[in-house]
């Protein structure tokens, strides 16, 4: 069976925009090359972001800055808590400041490669690029980066690199330069030309005439739907982990506005791009709501092992060196425990696969700080982990100082999102999507330390350079009213939604939904996926889709705070997105990266790419409700890194 | 284990309020206290009564989302936890927990154990910022930042705007959120030139909510990353040399 | 929504509080008065008390009490240069401004701070962890000193509360109002509440003032605890020493 369906004739061609000439000019010869809005010019331009987390709130503190009038959404009661806040370990940037060998190039080089051949070259080299003044303009923000004695800025390393390169503030850096968009962000509002909306949450894109107007949302604290008009839209919305139900993704993260725009013609790329990540403390029983994440940065110093005997029994510490395996160590000496995130994760699977996982569960491998206690000493340990160590001891009761760390691998990042060229747009006009709700620059797997990196070079300087070239179309025309007939009708749309969950009046709760299709995810479309496995899964959503639609129980109104109403319209949504993601790991017949097909891997199971037949990125388009939708494939081409097997040996 | 629950249920903010008991039985001592929440209101939704609605989000302690009196402990009885990381081994078999949203005028009730916090991003607003528009940066290193003040600056970073300092104090005062978000500035060099004029511009924003500091600790206690009152003492210092300063605001206000 | 103006505004800043760019009208410089009216009112304290100890000296040879003619010294301030006790009046002024200053501060604080808090209180037994006695009685403590005082002065300096009261007969008035066990008891409960009222005061103003240095930060709490031992002890030794008669 293959789900693929021809494009309609008429639907948008993909045109990534990729400037011609040699890779390191692109960027400067194409911020020459679009179209200005001149500075007195921005004021008369209004930008709706939705999403205060990295990318959306670099993205509006910087259209403020240059004039244009903002509105930005979020569905938290503040601006500093978007997901972003989570990110423990750094942020990459090319600065060479170790003097190890590193460059704009070499950060270009391993983010191809450690996406697997799967990612756009030009974009990562752009990032690379930017990497370097992200760093700056955080500094002067005042976001408190690890020092060294000299003053200077200190460095760490992190999987899939060679070289030291992470800037990193103790274990909080994603927190630290959150606040310092959130800041900046707030400096904005206070100036005047950002209007800010808390606890507000994006339900409908309006579009006219094939271009982006403006967006519906709801408050949530009294249910209010209202109309905002703007002349662009930017999606910073972040990404769809929580698909799976347990995930490392914050409990309201959600595809909504996504998958909304989604439906109102913006393509969907490489949905099953996701990327389970290595170091989450292991789930303890059935009624647990997240996973927590364990920063890779402890790869730096943790090693990583299983027993030898799969039937040891004893503490940790009684087993003796001699009986552990260091299986990352052992399998690939280069690199040993900062292997990519894949990698190591696949390995872990294949230690609990082979019943040598330990924990009462038997679901987790250790991670030992012993040897690096030994050697450094408990202080130097606790200077740069130490609050992680803190959580860890908080979650399960147990040491890390004395006794390992157990770990397994948990859904933790979307390396897919919105399709998007150049420019940041979707293939709706004046649809814009950024960091991680996009799927640019990570191809098939994301290194540490890089999501930081891409919602700020998002935010701060890619977008804000070249959403001009899109506006300065539309000078002096004034934005679609609100009480156009497709505002009035998108309205309508997200009122009869939520009236449909209420009326429903089944026995099930949003939660009892979410968890089955979360099992169904990560056994079928997790780790590991197969073709038998996708089909099922792809019949078993569509049962639970009609099952939800049929048996859930939303309780209280839509006139008030009401956070089973807020939970059932992502949920639905996650519904189709599951499938879609389904249909997409379906169709690509290959391993690479986070998306690991059992029919395809080498002899010693790593993953076997098909740089031959699927050298594409897959941008699927929404058809309608009753009809799958359709693929586009926009080629990508090698002409800096030429595609090898990725040994990590 | 089975435990009582005793949890203010209010409507909305127009509305009167009340407390409500509830059981939770065979909670797991590994689940955390947010999932015993989570249980309890998959329970009241089968029932037919709305669930408890609590703000939480990241469940991992950084995002400050979450807050709630547990028991008369703001984010419970573990030191330096924030509600979400607080698990139910922390409680015993037969326990009754009395659970109230954190309380304050500044911060009205938007329903069950949901407050406005949003004072917190005003006083933000008005100054707890580094002016630099994007850009506008010079190389990283080529400002040295002593290791003391970048570690003293990230100390006062760490604070997650849960705002269980001002559900601790006995005055409502947010001194500690307040000086923690002005230190993590002034401690740095390139926090400097705004140093007084966000001093002034903080506190009075503060103080249009919130109540006055009387030096007893319960913030410090409170917080969930153990965030220390010497800052409150610095901001102290800094609001009241800024009086005898030139500022930024006292230029701006020249002409008026 | 974006700013919700619902929310109450606990200070509404007044006209008269506008007066030096508002530091006095804000809570921080509010509490930089009682924190500087506080050391003055600290000196004083010390000051009264050593002078006190006189009580232990006795008579001289001549007959005339030490501490009586110790008295005189600070009615004569200045000596002939001014009017007699002016300069004992100057400082009498000065300590009541500082302790007008330091109760209206405190007042005014009390107000915000009760408006900050709102009427809805928790329902569970509050567990504070930092805050401790003397902390939590700081208005409690400050209201008794405040009525020990007035009755001190009615007592030892006006004499309407004393009927053996003789003007400047500072050594005589002590002894015939102490060896009234009352009154000795009610000098004591005051001493009690004015080391408590010492022992966080004496540390809470470093805070105020903005005197934080971690290195120094131990030296605080000790140099409250010592304050306010030394006063409990200087005080209370002649309270006992007249109750019990060692000193008659």
């Amino acid at each position: 069976m293959t789900t693929q369906h021809s494009p309609n004739p008429g639907s948008p061609a993909l045109d990534p925009k990729i400037p011609p000439g040699p890779i390191q000019d692109r960027w400067d010869d194409h911020k020459f090359s679009v179209k200005l809005v001149n500075p007195a010019n921005k004021r008369k331009y209004d930008i709706i972001v939705i999403g205060t987390g990295l990318a959306g709130a670099s993205a509006a503190a910087s259209f403020g800055e240059l004039g244009y009038n903002v509105k930005v959404f979020t569905h938290n009661d503040s601006a500093r808590r978007g997901h972003s806040i989570a990110a423990q370990g750094g942020i990459n940037a090319a600065k060479n400041y170790r003097n190890d060998g590193d460059s704009i190039y070499r950060l270009f080089y391993d983010t191809v490669k450690g996406g697997d051949f799967r990612s756009r070259e030009t974009n990562v080299y752009r990032l690379a690029q930017v990497s370097n003044e992200i760093i700056d303009q955080t500094v002067a923000q005042g976001v408190p980066y690890a020092r060294e004695y000299g003053g200077l800025l200190d460095n760490r390393s992190f999987g899939g690199a060679q070289v030291s390169r992470t800037f990193y503030a103790r274990g909080q850096t994603g927190q630290q330069l959150l606040l310092g968009a959130y800041q900046a962000l707030m400096r904005q509002v206070e100036i005047g030309p950002v209007e800010l909306y808390t606890r507000s949450e994006m339900l409908e894109v309006a579009v006219k005439d094939g271009r982006a107007v403006g967006v519906v949302v709801r408050d949530l604290v009294t249910g209010e739907i209202t109309a905002h008009s703007a002349h662009a839209v930017v999606l910073a919305t972040g990404g769809y982990s929580n698909v799976y139900f347990l995930s490392t993704n914050a409990m309201n993260c959600n595809a909504t506005a996504v998958w909304r725009a989604h439906r109102k013609g913006a393509y969907f790329a490489n949905p099953c791009f996701t990327q389970i990540h290595p170091t989450c403390i292991p789930a303890s029983d059935e009624h647990q709501s997240k996973l927590t994440l364990m920063s890779e940065s402890l790869r730096n110093d943790g090693r990583i092992w299983v027993p030898v005997d799969p039937d040891d029994r004893r503490a940790p510490n009684d087993i003796p060196e001699d009986e552990r395996d260091y299986y990352l160590e052992r399998q690939y000496p280069a690199f040993g425990n900062l292997v990519p995130r894949d990698v190591a994760s696949r390995a872990a699977m294949r230690m609990i696969e082979q019943n040598r996982g330990i924990g009462p569960l038997k679901n987790g491998v250790y991670l030992d700080f012993g040897e690096a206690i030994g050697r450094l000493g408990r202080a130097k340990i606790e200077e740069r982990y130490g609050n992680l160590f803190e959580m860890y001891e908080r979650i399960t009761d147990e040491d890390p100082y004395e006794v390992p760390m157990r770990i397994y691998p948990a859904p933790h990042y979307t390396m897919g999102g919105l399709w998007v060229d150049y420019n940041l747009m979707t293939t709706v006009p004046g649809l814009y999507a950024i960091g991680e709700a996009n799927f640019s620059d990570h191809g098939a797997n994301r290194l540490g330390a890089s999501a930081l990196m891409q919602g700020l070079a998002d935010g701060y300087f890619v977008i804000p350079n070249t959403i001009n070239d899109y506006l300065s179309d539309y000078l002096n025309t004034k934005p679609v009213p609100t009480d156009d007939e497709v505002f009035m009708q998108a309205v309508a749309q997200v009122r009869e939604r939520e009236q449909q969950f209420l009326d429903i009046n089944g026995t099930r709760s949003v939660d009892y939904f979410h968890r089955r299709l979360g099992h169904l995810m990560i056994d079928y479309c997790g780790l590991a996926r197969s073709r038998e496995g996708l089909e099922k899964a792809i019949a078993e959503i569509q049962a639970l889709k009609e099952e939800f639609w049929r048996d859930l129980k939303v309780l209280g109104t839509n006139d008030s705070l009401n956070q089973s109403l807020e939970r059932a319209g992502r949920v639905a949504d996650f519904l189709e997105l599951a499938e879609l993601m389904c249909r997409d790991a379906l169709d690509r017949e290959e391993s690479c990266g986070g998306h690991f097909r059992v029919e395809h891997q080498t002899e010693d199971g790593e993953a076997k790419r098909d740089d031959e037949d699927y050298a594409f990125v897959s941008a699927w388009e929404w058809v309608d409700s009753a009809t799958p939708q359709a693929l586009h494939k926009e080629p990508l081409t090698f002409e800096y890194v030429p595609p090898s097997q990725r040994s990590y040996k | 284990m089975d435990l009582t629950l005793k949890v203010w249920r209010q409507a909305s903010s127009e509305t009167e309020g009340e407390f409500k008991t509830y059981p939770a039985s065979n909670v797991s001592p590994d689940a955390s206290f947010l999932e015993m929440l989570d249980e309890v209101n998959e329970h009241l939704n089968e029932i037919g009564e709305e669930p408890i609605a609590f703000d939480s989000d990241c469940r991992e302690g950084i995002c400050g989302t979450c807050g709630l009196m547990i028991n008369g402990y703001p984010h419970g009885p573990q030191d330096g936890t924030a509600t979400c990381q607080l698990h139910m081994r922390k409680f015993n078999d037969g326990d009754s927990i009395t659970i109230e949203p954190w309380r304050a005028t500044a911060f009205p009730v938007l329903r069950d154990l949901i407050v406005d916090r949003s004072p917190f991003d005003e006083i933000i607003q008005a100054g707890g910022y580094i002016s630099v528009n994007t850009g506008a940066a010079q190389d990283a290193n080529n400002l040295p930042v002593p290791k003391e003040a970048a570690d003293a600056s990230m100390d006062a970073a760490a604070c997650i705007g849960c705002a269980a300092c001002v559900a601790a104090c006995p005055n409502s005062a947010a001194n500690l959120f307040t000086a923690a978000k002005m230190q993590q500035l002034n401690l740095l060099p390139q926090g400097n030139p705004e140093r007084y004029s966000r001093a002034v511009a903080m506190v009075e924003t503060m103080e249009q909510y919130f109540g006055s500091c009387t030096n007893h600790g319960e913030c410090e206690k409170a917080c969930p990353k153990n965030i220390s009152i010497d800052f409150i003492g610095m901001m102290n210092r800094d609001y009241v040399k800024a009086q005898f300063k030139f500022t930024a605001r006292d230029a701006q206000n020249k002409g008026k | 929504m974006t700013t919700t103006e619902r929310r109450p505004n606990v200070h509404r800043r007044q006209r008269w509080e506008d007066w030096l760019g508002g530091f006095f009208s804000s809570s921080v410089g509010l509490k930089w008065l009682m924190a500087i009216t506080g050391i003055g009112l600290l000196l004083y304290v010390l000051a009264h008390m050593i002078g006190n100890l006189k009580m232990f000296q006795g008579a001289y040879e001549g007959g005339e009490y030490a501490i009586d003619l110790y008295g005189e010294a600070l009615r004569s301030l200045g000596g002939d240069l001014v009017p007699h006790e002016s300069i004992l009046w100057i400082f009498r002024i000065g300590l009541i401004l500082a302790f007008v200053i330091h109760i209206g501060a405190s007042a005014a604080l009390t107000k915000r701070n009760w408006d900050a808090r709102g009427t809805d209180r928790y329902e569970a037994q509050r567990h504070y962890a930092a805050a401790n006695y003397a902390s939590r009685t700081m208005r409690w403590g400050g209201i008794i000193i405040l009525l020990f005082l007035l009755y001190h002065l009615a007592d030892l300096t006006f004499g309407w509360a004393n009927p053996d009261f003789v003007y400047g007969a500072i050594y005589d008035n002590v002894v015939a109002s102490l060896s009234r066990p009352p009154v000795a008891i009610l000098y004591l409960v005051a001493q009690v509440a004015l080391a408590f009222h010492i022992y966080h005061g004496g540390w809470s103003l470093f805070q105020s003032l903005g005197f934080v240095n971690p290195r120094y930060n131990v030296w605080r709490r000790y140099f409250a605890i010592g304050f306010a031992a030394l006063i409990f002890i200087g005080n209370t030794a002649i309270i006992l020493a007249v109750w019990t008669g060692a000193v008659a």
